[in-house]
């Protein structure tokens, strides 16, 4: 109980839990949640939103250490352009590999992933380390790279507001645009789509895989300019693949991530107050967390089967 | 009962969720014959069939094998009392061999010298050949059928059920598959035969039986029921539409579409299409015969716009509407709904605000007018049944193409009834007098019934057949088919 009331308060319980630990968590599962959605809506399994998020941290931070004299109305949306375009380019060798030689994206970007931490752990012992060269990470940001916050006394950022609109954006997108219909439809049948619908598949899968990149790369962006000031190899501890099932869970819909990634935020600050306060292993969370997730995913498997029931096998074999 | 009955099936019930799949069916095989189950999409032949296979439980009734009252817990139980089922969609695994999926299902070790040994005096006794450790996914569509039989016999079937098995084969392999079926049961087994082709029934079969709507409407000897009576017995109480008339055209009519040298060359290496030209005029039904794979699956992309040529000119309207014949990989997208599926048409072109809810009221419209029956536009299209499916597709097809209209196969797997309205909607629909229309169909009657003119494909060559004196005749286009002067 005292565990449980511990997560409670860690995530909810105060207004500084919600708007300084929770939400703050909160934003880069949004965003990178968002990329995760969008690729898989369009079938392109894109599990690098990983190294995606590292390349995407790695820009901006030169951008902002680079032009730190710049003023923060120009810095700050050049780090966001920086991070997201280098998420881009990132996604874009996968997208480039698959659309060349047919090599399967869940491979690519996986690996690329291992390649983005290596680039990682290189860039904070080299060219961005601090000038005294002891500790492997960059020196922190002047104050007009620091992503501007919210709200009064609470640590929550910019990149909250970008991850929201974001959100709406490609839901309205998804539901209401033409392109974003061509990817809904390339997703659900790639076939019929190019022979029915004569869409260029392989453009709109392409396409997509960059917007995902970039939406990752954005997130990488918004954690060392709106959260740790500085580049260091620890910035994410596998928000790339918890971005994954926050994505599933939000059963692929932009609007829903909006709600996974703050409860997967929630889960996450409480988990870290569960341990301080009642001594209770954050890994606790984690198993529930794969929990919710598996409930999920049997539950809509199940919904689809009883649908098939009621069908009957004539109608759906025919 | 009698002592010649193989399989029998008494007054059986099933529901799916609310549907009666079956409501009171019965059904007698008897050894020795072939027994055709007829039904029209959805009146529950393959359910029953799936019942006496033990794939599923009935919530009624009785079932007999060799007159022994029997209750199947699974299709394993089936195969042990010597039954075997040939499903529509084959059961066969494609990454694995021949020997492989032959021993798949059976128990203890697999030991492939021994199952090729067994495939090859299989082979050798009924004729089936098959080699052992080819690829399944390397095998066509005939060759995984006799598969689906050997496995059959493998395991000692004595009773085979058969669900449409010639819907997937060109017609000299579907006649082959039938005079096997024919000496199979002459040496005292029993073959069900599943299919809603009349003429194929009263062909092969000693026994036939008639559901419609879950029940067995009718039932006897090939002798003691005459065609008509089993239409009726088929449809119900309406009237089967007549096949549509064909059309007068005008020989001053603009042409529409048009081949100059048209060739078409695969990724392999392949000439499918040889150097083609050819017109089609507004208000000509452009018949396309050919066996499978003798170039119209190309031939009817060109001109659909489906594919780019090699070499040569395509000339056609910018939007040609397209009916394919494998119509749940390439016409629809099964998994959402229809009005999504009627935006899929214009998906290419499209650019801005999408109208959802004027896409919603035309996919309405469409479910009136066509007769297609959904439970509205937002529904799925999975959950619509062949026939509804593919009327969908031609209704939206023949709204777009106001120049042009491609059609392969369109009554593919269809019964008589939609296959009736749907060859209606592509040919004889009022707005569809000022069109160009390219019609092939696996079934020649089908064609020659529509068409104005016909053109033959045989090995990437496409020839026209002028009609013979005698329009009912058919010879010079089953000559030209296989390739004979």
């Amino acid at each position: 109980m005292d565990a449980l009331a511990a997560l409670w308060d860690g995530a909810f319980g105060s207004s500084y839990a919600f708007w300084s630990a929770t939400l703050v968590r909160a934003t880069p599962l949004l965003l990178l949640g968002l990329s995760v959605a969008l690729a898989f809506r369009a079938g392109v399994l894109n599990i690098g939103a990983e190294g995606q998020l590292a390349v995407g941290a790695i820009a901006a931070s030169a951008v902002a250490l680079t032009w730190a004299g710049a003023p923060r109305p120009l810095l700050v949306p050049l780090m966001a352009g920086a991070g997201a375009g280098a998420g881009a380019v990132w996604a874009g060798i996968a997208a480039v590999l698959r659309r060349r030689f047919g090599v399967l994206e869940v491979i690519s970007t996986l690996m690329l992933n291992f390649v983005a931490a290596a680039l990682l752990s290189w860039v904070v012992r080299g060219p961005l380390q601090e000038p005294t060269h002891i500790y492997p990470q960059s020196p922190t940001f002047a104050a007009t790279a620091h992503w501007p916050f919210l709200l009064p006394g609470q640590r929550l950022h910019l990149g909250f507001a970008v991850g929201l609109i974001a959100a709406l954006v490609a839901w309205h997108w998804l539901a209401h645009r033409a392109a974003g219909l061509r990817v809904r439809l390339v997703g659900a049948g790639p076939r019929a789509s190019a022979s029915a619908g004569g869409v260029d598949v392989a453009r709109t899968t392409f396409g997509v895989f960059l917007v995902s990149g970039a939406l990752a790369g954005l997130a990488g962006a918004s954690e060392v300019g709106g959260v740790t000031w500085a580049l260091y190899e620890g910035l994410s501890p596998g928000l790339g693949y918890t971005a994954i099932a926050v994505a599933l869970l939000a059963r692929l819909d932009p609007r829903g991530v909006i709600a996974s990634a703050v409860l997967f935020g929630a889960l996450d600050a409480g988990a870290a107050a569960m341990q301080r306060d009642a001594g209770v292993p954050s890994v606790a969370v984690q198993v529930l967390v794969a929990g919710i997730v598996l409930a999920v995913l049997a539950m809509t498997q199940l919904r689809t089967a009883r649908a098939a029931a009621r069908t009957g096998p004539d109608e759906a074999a025919a | 009962m009698s002592a010649d009955e193989a399989l029998a099936l008494e007054d059986v019930r099933h529901t799916f969720g609310r549907t009666r799949a079956l409501d009171g069916a019965s059904c007698r095989l008897r050894r020795g014959t072939v027994h055709a189950l007829l039904g029209e999409n959805g009146a529950g032949k393959s359910t029953l069939m799936k019942v006496a296979f033990g794939m599923l439980s009935p919530d009624a009734g009785t079932l007999r094998i060799a007159g022994t009252p029997t209750r199947l817990r699974s299709s394993r139980d089936a195969i042990a009392r010597g039954i075997g089922m040939v499903h529509q969609h084959f059961m066969l695994v494609p990454a694995l061999t021949v020997a492989e999926n032959v021993a798949l299902g059976g128990r203890g070790r697999f030991d492939p010298a021994q199952t090729s040994a067994r495939i090859a005096t299989l082979g050798e006794r009924t004729g089936l050949v098959l080699d052992p450790r080819a690829r399944v996914a390397d095998l066509s569509v005939g060759e995984q059928q006799r598969l689906e039989i050997v496995k059959a016999l493998a395991h000692d079937a004595r009773i085979l059920i058969l669900d449409e098995p010639t819907a997937v084969l060109p017609a000299a392999e579907a006649d082959e598959l039938l005079r096997w079926l024919r000496r199979f049961a002459d040496e005292g087994n029993a073959v069900m035969l599943i299919t809603h082709k009349l003429r194929e029934a009263f062909r092969i079969a000693d026994d036939v039986t008639v559901m419609r709507r879950g029940r067995t409407v009718r039932t006897g000897t090939r002798t003691e029921l005459d065609e008509g009576e089993v239409v009726r017995a088929l449809v119900g109480e309406m009237d089967v539409p007549t096949p549509p008339a064909r059309r007068s055209v005008r020989e001053d009519a603009p042409i529409v579409l048009a081949l100059e040298g048209a060739t078409v060359v695969d990724p392999t290496g392949v000439t499918r299409l040889h150097p083609t030209s050819l017109t089609v005029r507004a208000g000509e039904v452009l018949g396309v015969l050919g066996v499978e794979g003798a170039g119209q699956h190309a031939l009817l992309r060109l001109l659909a716009g489906r594919l780019a040529p090699t070499a040569g000119r395509v000339m056609r309207p910018p939007i040609v509407g397209f009916i394919p014949e494998d119509r749940l990989e390439d016409a629809l997208i099964p998994d959402l709904p229809l009005t999504d599926n009627l935006l899929l048409a214009d998906a290419g072109r499209l650019t801005g605000r999408v109208d959802h809810a004027a896409a919603r009221h035309e996919t309405a419209e469409i479910l009136r007018t066509a007769d297609v029956r959904a439970a509205g536009p937002d529904a799925r299209a999975a959950t619509l049944s062949g026939g509804n499916q593919q009327k969908f597709v031609v209704a939206r097809e023949n709204r777009r193409a106001t120049a042009a209209l491609v059609a392969e196969n369109p009554t593919r797997g269809l019964d008589l009834r939609a296959a009736a309205s749907v060859l209606a909607g592509i040919t004889t629909d009022e707005a569809m007098q000022e069109r160009a229309i390219v019609v092939h169909s696996a079934d020649i009657d089908e064609v020659l019934a529509v068409a104005t003119r016909v053109v033959v494909c045989f090995a990437g060559v496409v020839r026209e057949v002028p009609w013979p004196a005698d329009r009912s005749d058919r010879t010079p286009f089953t000559r030209a088919m296989t390739g004979a002067a």
